[in-house]
């Protein structure tokens, strides 16, 4: 393992064994809707209350992807997750069931990026093997703790992002896999002095920049180096500001740059800029992007996942919102052909 | 290139979309015309009933405020307040949803934790302002024509 900069090389590259995405009706109705392993038609996922159908979904999708990895929960050596709910009790709830060791995390929607840069970080380290790594967001359960009853009748505005029904799990192992994480940059907080929490992507766009930028500096590689360049949730307004702030530089960002926000509903769904939420990267990376590195689609990728590091109390204190970006690289490839 | 706050503010605004007011604010027009029409045509019907003005007043606000609270548990209310913004907010029919949305969405945590207790987190300081206005337009009128 070696740093440069903030960025982290892994000279044994953690793998990912398996992966699995669990969402609601309207992401199973989205383009991506077939790569889904679990799709609910009622978003209840056969629970009471939002928090509980959160923690299902969470349950569902780690189930799933432990299936596939054939483990059985027990033989998790710690599971790192997170969601955007008050004391993270939808990721927690679910652990509860599962009986893994476990570690919380809260990165806002930049935790399925978080989980991985630290369940990579432990494989690599020998510290634990497998390691679970869950993101999960709900549409139903946000709404009503960020912003309004399901039922209050209002308007939104073209900025305003969906929070997307989703969880994404990926089993990380120290062993080899075809896909490996082989860097990591942990991202700083940035704080561009956005205010309207209707406009998170803007809010967000700087961290995403600075992050890149910091991690194409550390490793001497530029965006033409890789398949796939893919932030978390800025959705159309963040991912033009991110390409706008690179042009700047002189650095053009072309087809290769999409963001997991403007892949997750079509036009027609009515989501406004795009999506958001822990879910949305996590199913995005585990439904779409990881299936197809293993199937030779992609073979190097740049996983961004952004987080909007505010709360409906600093909101109303009228703090500004700080974005966070953190950065994993995850490269198909046989043993020793990683790691630049 | 480092940008200062107000330039990445002035392009952020420039990146993102207005509200499209062409057809929201036709559409506000429309829907909230079309309430008080009917509030009007339930207030005439009230009156050619040989009610009189001021049990006129309340019986048309609560049937709108009934409406309101219908449309809201049958969920029509966000499908059309999602189009018409204004227009089913600012009549009464919005206050009404303002106070049923959040009675039925936090009845999971119970009727007198979540129905009570939450019930008037949109409302209440609509309700507080209110009061305390007309505590002070009170207190004026009596000043003046004391």
């Amino acid at each position: 393992m070696r740093r440069t900069g903030d960025t982290v090389f892994f000279d044994t590259p953690p793998g990912v064994r398996a992966c699995a995405a669990a969402v609601g009706r309207k992401e199973g109705d989205g383009p991506l809707g077939k790569c889904f392993d679990v799709v609910c038609p009622d978003n209840r996922f056969g629970a009471k209350t939002w928090e509980q159908a959160e923690s299902a979904m969470v349950e569902k999708a780690s189930l799933r992807a432990l299936e596939k990895a054939g483990l059985a929960p027990a033989a998790v050596q710690a599971s790192l997750g997170g969601d955007l709910l008050n004391q993270c009790i939808a990721t927690s709830f679910a652990a509860r069931t599962l009986g893994a060791p476990f570690l919380g995390l809260y990165g806002a929607c930049s935790t399925m990026a978080e989980g991985l840069l630290l369940g990579a970080a432990l494989c690599a380290g020998g510290f634990a093997s497998p390691v679970l790594c869950t993101a999960a967001s709900h549409f139903c359960s946000a709404e009503r703790q960020y912003r309004y009853p399901l039922e209050y009748g209002g308007q939104r505005t073209p900025s305003a992002q969906w929070t997307a029904t989703a969880c994404g799990a990926v089993v990380l192992t120290a062993g080899s896999a075809p896909v490996r994480i082989t860097a990591a940059t942990a991202g700083r907080v940035y704080d561009p002095g956005i205010t309207d929490a209707a406009n998170m992507g803007g809010a967000m766009a700087q961290s995403a920049y600075e992050t890149l930028k910091t991690f194409f500096r550390d490793s001497g590689t530029t965006p033409e180096d890789y398949d796939l360049l893919v932030t978390g949730d800025l959705a159309r307004i963040g991912h033009g500001l991110v390409t706008r702030l690179f042009a700047d530089d002189g650095v053009t960002l072309g087809g290769n740059y999409h963001d997991c926000g403007m892949m997750l509903y079509s036009d027609k769904q009515d989501a406004h800029a795009g999506a958001s939420g822990c879910g949305c990267s996590a199913a995005v990376l585990c439904g779409h992007i990881l299936p197809a590195m293993e199937r030779g689609r992609y073979r190097r990728v740049l996983f961004c996942g952004t987080g909007a590091l505010m709360s409906p109390v600093s909101a109303n204190q009228g703090e500004s919102i700080p974005g966070i970006c953190h950065l994993v690289r995850l490269e198909r490839g046989a043993d020793g052909e990683a790691g630049t | 290139m480092k940008q200062t706050k107000e330039e990445y503010s002035r392009l952020c605004k420039e990146l993102s979309p207005p509200s499209p007011s062409g057809r929201t604010v036709p559409a506000a027009f429309l829907v909230g015309g079309a309430l008080c029409a009917l509030g009007q045509l339930l207030r005439q019907w009230l009156e050619s009933m040989g009610l009189p003005d001021k049990a006129v007043a309340t019986w048309v606000s609560c049937a709108l405020i009934l409406l309101g609270v219908a449309l809201t548990a049958l969920r029509l209310f966000e499908k059309l307040a999602k189009r018409a913004g204004a227009g089913t907010l600012v009549p009464i029919t919005g206050f009404a949803n303002a106070i049923a949305s959040p009675a039925l969405e936090f009845k999971t945590e119970g009727f007198i934790l979540g129905t009570c207790v939450k019930m008037f987190t949109i409302a209440g300081p609509v309700l507080a302002c209110g009061v305390g206005a007309s505590v002070l337009y009170g207190l004026i009128y009596w000043l003046v024509t004391r």
